[in-house]
C-alpha cells in the first residue's frame, strides 16, 4: 500500500489523572454555552416583522407547500447575543496574539477596511443593476485590476475566482484553453513534492495527471529531475515561489526556461505572495499565470474560514481565455463584459454566478491604498525581516531542515531535535496554546518530517516576536528536561482537552439530532 | 505606516541579529534581474481619511437599492439583516481567526458551523450538509461533479429552469473534467423535455425551484423519472427563503441539493461574497466537496466539535480529492446561522409568507398596467413578465426615473428568445409605496413612444 | 503467509488467497476510520489499487499484490474500522482473491524477508 507517514496520533496519549475533571468551561469569565437546539424554543423568534394591514395567503401554492415548518428553535436577541459571544470566546483570533501558521499569512485586518465595505454604495447593490448605477463599483474593480497588475507586471487579471483553489482553477482552465485554441492537447502538470495539496487537486478537477517533482536537499525543485519530466506531453508546472519550505527557488529563471522550452506554461502558486509583494514581480520570474489570495497578502479577514478572493493575473497569451465577466472601458464609461462573444470570444467561461467578491475587492483595495508602493514593499521587508529573526532566535535550539541561507517570510522546523524526547511534533504544538498561541502549520509540508512552519508576518511587533520565541524556548528546554505530561496531556489551559479525531471520523455525527428516549 | 509595527532601529537590531547588514541581504536568493530597484509605478501610502475619501467617492457613483424602489432578484435578494448579525461576525474572534485546525482552541468556529448544519439540513430535508460552499452556484456545479462521481457516468442534464449562470458555471467545471453538460434551452416549464433527455449515461438532473422564471416546482416526477434510470436528482434553489413556504428538496426525492443562502444573514455585495448551503442523502457523504465539521469528545469526555472527514479533501488526497476547495465561506455562514436562530422556524416561516404576500401584491399592481403579461402563476417572491418592448431598454428608462424595476432576462441569457421578458422580485423590504411607484413608472414607460 | 514491498500479506488456501495489510502498516496508519473495499466479482490485476485505507489524517490505496477474481470482501471491516487496527493479520483481512496466476506467489517475501526489509527502511 501506499504508506503515507502524515498520519499522526488524534487521540490524546496522556493517562495520567484529569486535569480539570470538574469541567473547564462554566468558570471564571468563560460560560458555558449549550448548542441552540438544546436551549431555543420552536416557537420562539428575536425577530419582529412590520404586518400590520398584510394579508398572509398561500392558498395559491397549494400543493406545493411544506408539510410542517422547519423544526428549528429561535432565540430572543439578547439570548443570541449571548449565545454568540459565548461561542466566540473560545476562539483563538489574530486580534489576540500572534497566530503564525504558516503558508496561510495571518496579519492584522484593518478595520478600515470593514468600514469600507459596508458602506451602502458597495454592501447594498445587487450585482444585475443597470450598468449606469454601479459604474463605482466597476470603478473599485477597474482599480484594484490596476494594482494587481502593476504589482505582478502582468499585462491581464481575472478577478471573478472566490479564492485561492478557485483562482488556481481558473489559472489552469485558461492554459487548457491556449493549449486547446493552438490544438496541442496536452495531459500532465508537474508539482514539486513540497505543493500545497490543492496544486495536484485543481489539475486533476481541470482533467489533468499529476507528476510530481523532486526536491533537492537545500529544499528547491530538482532542476535535473524537472528537465527529465518535461515533454511534450507537459500543460503546466505549479510553482509556488517562495516554497512551502519558506525559501526563495534560485533557480527560478531557469525553471521557467526550461518550462516555455517544453512548450508548457508555468502557473505560479501565489499564496506565498506576501514575501514578494512590491520587490519582485512574478511576471519578471517568467509566470504565465498567477493567483493572488487577497485575504493574505491584501488583508481581507480570514472569517474562520472564508470567504476568501482569488483573482489570477494572467500573460498575454493567457488573457484572451479569462473568465467572464470582465471590466473594460468603454464610449460612455466602465462597462461589464458577461457575454461569450466579442471581447471574450475565447474565454474559458464562467466560474461563478455574478462578478465575484466584491466585498473583498473593496476591503483589499482600502488595503492597498493604504500601504501604498512604498508601505506595500515594506510589507515584504518586514514579513522576511519578522521571519529570519524568529529562525535566528530559535535555531539554537530548534532543528532546521535548510539552515544554510536566509529564509524568506516563513521560518521551517523540524522534529529531529525532539528525538529522544517522546514529544512529538503534535505535542509541542498543543503544548504552546498553554503559552498562549495559536500553533504553528504542522506536518506540512510533507517533505520534511514533523514540519514545523512559522509565517509571523509584517504586523508583529519586536515584543511580541520575542514574547512568541521566548515562550518557545521555554517549552523546548521543558521538552529536552524530560516534562513529557506536561506535553502529553496539553493542552491543559484551553476550554476543551485534546479532542478525539478518531471517534469523530468512525461514527460521524454531522448535525444535532434530538436525544432517543 | 499605521500597520507595521516595527521601528527603524527595531529593524537593525533584528537584521543585525539574523546575520545580515542590510535587508538586501535577506533577498539575495531572488536573482539579480528580478529585483525591483525601485518602487512600483503606484500611489503612495494614505491616512485612513484619504482612503476613506477615496473610496466614499467611489461608493457615491453607486445608487444603492435601498434608495429607492428596488425590485431585483434572479438569484440575490435584498433582505432585512438584523443589526445584531452584523456586529456579532465582525468580533475579532470570528472575523480574524483561521480556519479551525485546532479544534481545542476554535470551538466557537465549529459549534457554529455544527449548529449550519444541522439549520442546513432541515432546510434543505436531508440528513447531512457541509460547512457551506462559496456560493450557490459554484455548489451546483460541484453537486453536477459528485454525481458523475457517485454514478461513474458522464452526462449531467440541466433544466432551462436553472438560472443561467449556474449552468455556465457548472458547463465551465464539467467541461474539463470531460463530463458532457446538455443544458436545455431557456423555458417556464420544461419537465416533460428534461424528463425525456434522461438516458442512461445520465450521472444527474438537475432542475431549480423556484426556477429562474420564479415558477415554485414539485419536482417528484422528476426525482422518479431520474432515479428509474439510475441517476441523481440535484435540486437547486436559490432563494432560500422560499423554504419557508415551499417543500423541501429532501421532501421532493432529491439526492444532492444545493442553495444560494445569502438571503439569510448577507447584504447583496455586488454579487459576492456570499454563501453556498450542500446537503445530500447520507450514503454519499464520502463523496461530499467542502469541509465537514463533527460531534466528538475531547481526553475528558466532554463534548467537542472538530473537522472531520477530511480524508476527502485535497490536503489529505491532494489529486485524488473529491474537490480542490480549501476554504468554505466561514464568516457568511456564521451571519446565516445567527440570523437563522433569531428567525427561528416561526420568523423563518413569517418571514416567508411576508415575501410571498409582497410579491403578490407586486403581480397584482404590475399585471393591471396595460401591454403586461405576467407569466408565472405560482410563485414565492419573484415572477416573470412579457413587456411589448425589449425589457432592458425599460429597465433604463425606469432607471433613469430612479425606479429599479428587475432584471431583464436578456442580462442572463442574451438572444435566448425572451428579450421581452423581465424578471421581478419583491421582498419582506418591498413597500406598498414602492409597488406603486414601479407600477405607475412601468405604465408611464410603456406609454410613451420609444423607450 | 508472504508479503509485497507495499506491506500487504497474503495467505493462499487452494487457488484462494487472503489479502490484507501488515501489522507495521496498521502501526504507521494509525487509527482506521474507513476502508473502502472492491466489489465481488472484480477482476484485479497485480499492483492495481484495490482498496483505500483512511485514517484520520491519511487515506492510503492498497495494491492488488496478486492477480485474480474478488471472490469476498471483509464485510465486518467496513463497519468496524478498528479492527484493522486490533487485527490487521487475522481478522482485520481485507479481500479473497481466487489466484489467476499462482507463479506470481513466487515474487512475494516469506516473513523472514519482509523483517529483514523492515528493518531496511
Amino acid at each position: 500500500m501506499s504508506l503515507q507517514n502524515v498520519g499522526r496520533a488524534t487521540r490524546s496519549e496522556y493517562e495520567g489523572p484529569a486535569l480539570a475533571p470538574e469541567g473547564r468551561l462554566g468558570k471564571g469569565l468563560l460560560q458555558d454555552e449549550p448548542l441552540i437546539f438544546e436551549r431555543g424554543r420552536f416557537d420562539m423568534t428575536g425577530v419582529d416583522f412590520d404586518l400590520e394591514g398584510e394579508t398572509l395567503d398561500e392558498s395559491d401554492l397549494a400543493g406545493l407547500t411544506r408539510a410542517s415548518p422547519p423544526a428549528l428553535p429561535g432565540l430572543s436577541e439578547p439570548e443570541t447575543v449571548r449565545h454568540y459571544v459565548r461561542l466566540s470566546q473560545r476562539n483563538h483570533a489574530i486580534d489576540l496574539a500572534l497566530y503564525p501558521l504558516g503558508s496561510c499569512t495571518m496579519k492584522h485586518n484593518p478595520r478600515l477596511n470593514e468600514r469600507m465595505a459596508r458602506l451602502a454604495g458597495f454592501a447594498d447593490l445587487h450585482p444585475l443593476q443597470p450598468i449606469s448605477t454601479v459604474q463605482g463599483a466597476l470603478q473599485v474593480m477597474d482599480e484594484l485590476a490596476h494594482w494587481l497588475k502593476t504589482l505582478t507586471g502582468m499585462p491581464a487579471v481575472a478577478l471573478s475566482p472566490k479564492a485561492g483553489a478557485h483562482g488556481e482553477l481558473c489559472g489552469l482552465l485558461a492554459i487548457r484553453a491556449a493549449l486547446v485554441a493552438r490544438g496541442d492537447a496536452r495531459t500532465t502538470v508537474l508539482t514539486p513534492s513540497s505543493a500545497h495539496g490543492t496544486n495536484p487537486a485543481t489539475a486533476a478537477l481541470a482533467g489533468y495527471q499529476v507528476q510530481e517533482i523532486a526536491q533537492t536537499a537545500d529544499g528547491r525543485v530538482d532542476l535535473g529531475d524537472l528537465a527529465a519530466k518535461l515533454g511534450p506531453h507537459v500543460a503546466a508546472i505549479m510553482v509556488t515561489n517562495p516554497n512551502t519550505c519558506g525559501l526563495f527557488e534560485r533557480d527560478i529563471l531557469e525553471i521557467a526556461r526550461l518550462t516555455h522550452a517544453a512548450g508548457a506554461f508555468f502557473y505560479g502558486d501565489g499564496a506565498n505572495f506576501n514575501a514578494l509583494v512590491g520587490r519582485v514581480r512574478p511576471a519578471d520570474l517568467g509566470v504565465d499565470a498567477m493567483h493572488i489570495n487577497l485575504h493574505k497578502t491584501f488583508s481581507t479577514p480570514h472569517g474562520g474560514g472564508g470567504p476568501g478572493a482569488g483573482p489570477v493575473v494572467l500573460s498575454a497569451e493567457l488573457a484572451p481565455f479569462a473568465p467572464t465577466p470582465f471590466v473594460v472601458h468603454g464610449p460612455n464609461g466602465l462597462e461589464l463584459v458577461e457575454e461569450t462573444h466579442g471581447e471574450a470570444a475565447q474565454t474559458l467561461g464562467r466560474l461563478c454566478a455574478f462578478h465575484g467578491q466584491m466585498g473583498m475587492y473593496v476591503r483589499a483595495l482600502a488595503y492597498m491604498m493604504s500601504h501604498g508602493a512604498d508601505g506595500l514593499r515594506q510589507v515584504a521587508e518586514d514579513a522576511v525581516l519578522n521571519a529570519n529573526y524568529i529562525k535566528a532566535r530559535l535555531s539554537g535550539v530548534m532543528s532546521a531542515p535548510f539552515a544554510e541561507g536566509p529564509c524568506m517570510h516563513e521560518a521551517l522546523f523540524d522534529e529531529t531535535w525532539l528525538e529522544g524526547t517522546g514529544v512529538t511534533t503534535l505535542d509541542f504544538a498543543k503544548a504552546m496554546i498553554d503559552a498562549g498561541f495559536h500553533p504553528m502549520t504542522m506536518y506540512f509540508p510533507l517533505v520534511v518530517k514533523g514540519a514545523m512552519l512559522i509565517e509571523p508576518t509584517e504586523t508583529e511587533s519586536r515584543r511580541e516576536l520575542d514574547r512568541f520565541c521566548d515562550a518557545l524556548l521555554e517549552l523546548a528546554a521543558a521538552a529536552k528536561a524530560g516534562d513529557v505530561d506536561r506535553f502529553k496531556s496539553a493542552p491543559r489551559h484551553a476550554p476543551l482537552a485534546r479532542l478525539d479525531e478518531t471517534q469523530a471520523a468512525r461514527k460521524p455525527r454531522l448535525k444535532w439530532t434530538p436525544a432517543e428516549t | 505606516m499605521r500597520y507595521l509595527p516595527l521601528a527603524q532601529s527595531d529593524r537593525e537590531d533584528m537584521l543585525a541579529l539574523a546575520g545580515a547588514s542590510v535587508i538586501d541581504d535577506l533577498f539575495v536568493d531572488v536573482p539579480a534581474a528580478a529585483r525591483l530597484e525601485g518602487l512600483v509605478d503606484l500611489p503612495r501610502q494614505k491616512s485612513e481619511q484619504a482612503v476613506e475619501r477615496a473610496l466614499g467617492a467611489m461608493a457615491a457613483r453607486n445608487r444603492p437599492a435601498g434608495a429607492g424602489p428596488f425590485f431585483l432578484g434572479a438569484g440575490a435578494y435584498r433582505h432585512h439583516v438584523p443589526a445584531t448579525v452584523d456586529h456579532l461576525i465582525q468580533r475579532s474572534e470570528y472575523l480574524t481567526s483561521y480556519t479551525p485546525y485546532q479544534p481545542e482552541i476554535a470551538q466557537g468556529s465549529l459549534q457554529a458551523l455544527f449548529e449550519f448544519q444541522t439549520q442546513v439540513a432541515e432546510l434543505l430535508g436531508l440528513p447531512v450538509a457541509n460547512a457551506s460552499m462559496y456560493d450557490g452556484s459554484t455548489a451546483c456545479a460541484e453537486a453536477v461533479m459528485m454525481a458523475a462521481r457517485v454514478t461513474r457516468r458522464r452526462k449531467a442534464v440541466l433544466s432551462g429552469g436553472l438560472h443561467p449562470h449556474y449552468a455556465a458555471s457548472a458547463e465551465t467545471l464539467a467541461r474539463a473534467a470531460g463530463v458532457v453538460v446538455e443544458a436545455l434551452a431557456p423555458a417556464l416549464d420544461d419537465e416533460a423535455a428534461l424528463i425525456g433527455a434522461i438516458d442512461a449515461d445520465t450521472a444527474c438532473v438537475v432542475v431549480q425551484t423556484p426556477n429562474v422564471f420564479g415558477l415554485a416546482l414539485d419536482v417528484s416526477r422528476i426525482a422518479e423519472a431520474a432515479h428509474a434510470a439510475g441517476a441523481l436528482l440535484v435540486v437547486a434553489t436559490t432563494e432560500v427563503v422560499s423554504l419557508g413556504l415551499l417543500k423541501s428538496p429532501g421532501e421532493m426525492g432529491a439526492d444532492i441539493a444545493v442553495a444560494e443562502g445569502q438571503s439569510i444573514g448577507n447584504p447583496l455585495n455586488f454579487g459576492g461574497p456570499y454563501v453556498g448551503l450542500f446537503a445530500c442523502r447520507e450514503a454519499l457523504v464520502r463523496q461530499m466537496p467542502g469541509r465537514l465539521c463533527g460531534e466528538t469528545v475531547d481526553a475528558e469526555g466532554r463534548r467537542g466539535f472538530v473537522l472531520t472527514l477530511s480524508t476527502r479533501e485535497q490536503h489529505i488526497r491532494r489529486d485524488k480529492a473529491t474537490s480542490n476547495i480549501c476554504t468554505n465561506a466561514g464568516l457568511c455562514a456564521l451571519a446565516f446561522t445567527i440570523h437563522m436562530t433569531l428567525l427561528g422556524g416561526s420568523g423563518f416561516v413569517t418571514l416567508a409568507r411576508l415575501n410571498h404576500a409582497r410579491a403578490k401584491a407586486a403581480r397584482a399592481a404590475v399585471a393591471a398596467v396595460p401591454g403586461v403579461e405576467v407569466l408565472t402563476p405560482r410563485m414565492f417572491n419573484e415572477f416573470a413578465v412579457r413587456l411589448p418592448r425589449p425589457a432592458a431598454a425599460v429597465v433604463e428608462a425606469l432607471a433613469a426615473r430612479d425606479i429599479l424595476a428587475g432584471v431583464p432576462f436578456s442580462r442572463l441569457a442574451p438572444g435566448a428568445g425572451f428579450d421581452d421578458v423581465l424578471l421581478i422580485a419583491a421582498t419582506e423590504l418591498t413597500t406598498h409605496e414602492d409597488i406603486a411607484a414601479l407600477a405607475r413608472g412601468l405604465g408611464e414607460v410603456l406609454a410613451e413612444e420609444t423607450c | 503467509m508472504r508479503f509485497t514491498k507495499d506491506h500487504e500479506w497474503v495467505e493462499v488456501e487452494g487457488d484462494v488467497a487472503t489479502v490484507g495489510v501488515t501489522a507495521y502498516a496498521a502501526e504507521q496508519l494509525g487509527d482506521v476510520v474507513f476502508v473502502e473495499l472492491p466489489a465481488a466479482g472484480a477482476a484485479l490485476k497485480a499492483g492495481a489499487e484495490m482498496a483505500v485505507v483512511e485514517s484520520v489524517k491519511a487515506a492510503s490505496d492498497v495494491y492488488a499484490p496478486l492477480s485474480g477474481e474478488v471472490t469476498g470482501v471483509n464485510g465486518d471491516i467496513a463497519d468496524n474500522p478498528q479492527t484493522l487496527n486490533d487485527a490487521p493479520e487475522g481478522s482485520g483481512w481485507l479481500v479473497k482473491i481466487r489466484l489467476a496466476d499462482p507463479a506470481e506467489l513466487d515474487a512475494l517475501m516469506d516473513r523472514s524477508a519482509y523483517e529483514a526489509y523492515l528493518r531496511s527502511l
